[in-house]
């Protein structure tokens, strides 16, 4: 048994469509206060889990507990879970106040102290000036706040969050990361985060679940799926990385000498447990240009990109592999030339041994 | 590149040939309503005289009783089969899929199918199989069936046309099933509800065919009424009336669409 109980616990989770199965035995347990992220590429599942949890989806398998309750047979009103929809689904028909204060009405609150945590809340998204406006009166990120506000009005005990961010523009997508996450903070809200975008996810979560067809693939904090990614789909999800095909040579405990293209020996952390051949993932910022005499690896250059703040250098490996390498752009390195041949070190901890 | 529908050959003369037939006889009646002459085919200077006949003629007292009934039953009617319209909608757009889902569909759709006299003859054989004198309640029932379909189609193309989102969010939000209903399902089908209700008013107004078979003896509508006055010869009293009820449907399909227009515009 947990010590602390856990806000949401899906237990083995199942969910088909006919014979076509979405989720399949998805296991999460999300603690009070968390800010936890879904995170995985379109299809896999994600929505459906959040459905769940709401209420609007029966679970073919398994069980979800909401602070130790089961939730099964539950209608969606008699669950302290509120939903910022993906399309917000604002009533068009109520005005901004009329659609934060929804809940409160519903849950039985007077209108005098209705009207009250709904100014509050719309002061909180700072939206106090729109508050007799429609829906259809305000421009998309205004109408995410209100969405926000409407759901957070009841005091949710677990707030969903499907894709809130998606139609929004770059820079307004940005700021509402920090908002959110402060909110989530201030208010002490337990938020399920869905996204298919792996750089909101880093930004904000305190956990993350990593999905893919129904599964999930791993579960940790940012650094934990970013820096010890468990599988190839992780490490080729989250960031950018790059995977090539190499034989063990030893296995030890969770460390794994490897061959390198060229021949060089590596030692570096291994998520598989047996010889044979297996993924490398090498992070691409993690990798410096040195002389050839004491290098890891040798390449030639192809093509070098320039992205303001990086380089990025697109090599080919000896025995013919591509390979990315990322350098800071900085005054003091030399760039090299397409066609150049370099060495590559790999630092430490950039490179990880994969599990298949 | 579309040519567009207008260079079809012989788009021009067919559209005006099919404008002649269906208005023609309309605006006919129209004008010699305003006749000043008694002859229904010589004109004999404008005049209203003919309008004030309608009211305060020998047949008055029957057209205004006519009138009436037919105002009546339609506003009943027109409640009733947009009540179960709504109800019907709902049950085929939000309740998932069922069993016998389609056959329902069919059903509520048939009497748009079926032509109007077997309809009326078999409403007719039904209430005297069953025993139930004919009068106000047959007509009453008749029309409230008939008008279900056509109260139908504009409510299910509005609710096909609201996301489920917005049921599901109020559902979120503590709302019960029957909350979630009347406080966001019903106000945002509103446009497509009005719009069937007001075509079921005006199908009810204008029914005659199912009418004349079940209103039994002594009982008349306003269109029952005018084909009983008819039979005994046109007056161009009839031709005033006529026009009054086409300029009421006009106002009711004008007002139908109209809502259904702007429903559109707001989600
Ligand atoms: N009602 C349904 N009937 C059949 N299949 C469904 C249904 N709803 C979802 N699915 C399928 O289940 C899978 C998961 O869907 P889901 O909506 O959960 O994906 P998602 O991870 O939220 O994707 P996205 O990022 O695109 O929103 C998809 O393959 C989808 O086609
Ligand atoms: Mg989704």
């Amino acid at each position: 048994m947990a010590a602390v109980q856990d806000a949401v616990d899906i237990r083995n989770v199942t969910k088909r469509y006919g014979s076509f199965t979405a989720l399949d035995g998805v296991s999460l347990g999300i603690a009070d206060n968390e800010f936890f992220t879904l995170l995985g590429p379109s299809g896999c599942g994600k929505t459906t889990l959040l459905r769940m949890i709401a209420g609007f989806e029966e679970i073919t398998q398994g069980e979800i507990r909401l602070f130790g309750d089961p939730i099964a047979g539950r209608d969606p009103n008699h669950r302290p879970v509120n939903t910022v929809f993906q399309h917000y689904a604002l009533f068009p028909h109520m005005t901004v106040r009329d659609n934060v204060a929804f809940g409160l009405k519903m849950k039985g609150m007077d209108a005098a102290s209705r009207r009250a945590r709904a100014e509050r809340m719309l002061e909180m998204v700072h939206l106090s000036a729109f508050a007799d406006r429609m829906p259809a009166q305000l421009s998309g990120g205004q109408q995410q706040r209100v969405a926000l506000a409407r759901a957070l009005a009841p005091e949710p005990r677990v707030l969903l969050l499907d894709e809130p961010l998606s139609a929004l523009d770059l820079k307004l997508r940005q700021a509402m990361r920090v908002e959110l996450k402060q909110l989530q903070e201030e208010t002490g809200i337990t938020f399920i985060f869905v996204t298919h975008d792996q750089e909101e996810a880093l930004t904000m979560s305190d956990r993350i679940a990593v999905m893919s067809a129904g599964q999930v693939q791993q579960i940790g904090t940012a650094r934990e799926i970013y820096e010890a990614p468990v599988n190839r789909f992780v490490a080729d999800f989250i960031g950018e990385t790059n995977l090539i095909e190499v034989e063990v040579t030893r296995v030890d405990g969770d460390r794994a000498e490897v061959v390198l293209p060229g021949g060089h020996r590596l030692t570096c952390p291994s998520a598989s447990r047996t010889g044979g051949r297996h993924a490398l993932s090498i992070r691409p910022e993690r990798m410096s240009v040195v002389a050839e005499a004491g290098a890891d690896m040798l390449a030639v250059v192809e093509r070098v990109v320039y992205l303001g703040t990086d380089l990025q250098l697109m090599v080919r490996l000896e025995g013919g592999a591509e390979f990315h390498v990322r350098l800071q752009n900085s005054a003091r390195i030399a760039v090299p030339e397409p066609g150049a041949r370099i060495g590559l070190r790999i630092e430490d901890g950039a490179a990880r041994l994969l599990a298949d | 590149m579309s040519r567009g529908v207008r260079h079809y050959p012989g788009f021009g003369w067919m559209t005006v040939l099919c404008l002649v037939i269906l208005y023609a006889p309309l605006i006919v009646v129209t004008v010699y309503s305003f006749n000043g002459s008694t002859s229904i085919t010589t004109w004999g200077g404008f005049s209203l005289r003919w309008y004030v006949d309608v009211f305060t003629g020998p047949e008055a007292p029957r057209f205004k009783a006519a009138a009436w009934n037919s105002l009546t039953i339609a506003l009943i009617a027109a409640t009733v089969a947009t009540a179960i319209a709504t109800a019907a909608a709902v049950a085929m757009h939000r309740a998932g899929g069922f069993r016998g889902r389609s056959l329902t569909f069919a059903l509520i759709n048939l009497p748009l199918m079926v032509p109007e006299i077997v309809v009326a003859v078999a409403t007719l054989i039904f209430f005297t199989m069953v025993g139930i004198t004919t009068g106000y309640m047959t007509i009453l029932i008749a029309h409230i069936t008939f008008c279900i379909p056509f109260a139908y189609l504009p409510i299910a193309a509005r609710l096909q046309g609201i996301d489920e989102g917005y049921e599901q969010a109020a559902r979120d939000l503590y709302a019960g099933r029957g909350q979630a209903f009347f406080l966001v399902l019903l106000p945002l089908m509103l446009p497509g509800v009005i719009s069937g209700y007001l075509l079921a008013f005006i199908i009810s107004l204008d029914d005659f065919i199912i009418t004349n078979f079940v209103k039994g003896a002594g009982m008349e509508t306003l269109p029952t009424a005018i084909f009983g006055s008819v039979k005994q010869g046109i007056k161009p009293n009839i031709m005033a009336i006529s026009t009054l009820m086409l300029a009421v449907s006009a106002v009711f399909v004008t007002l139908s669409y109209l809502v259904n227009r702007v429903g559109r515009k707001s989600p």
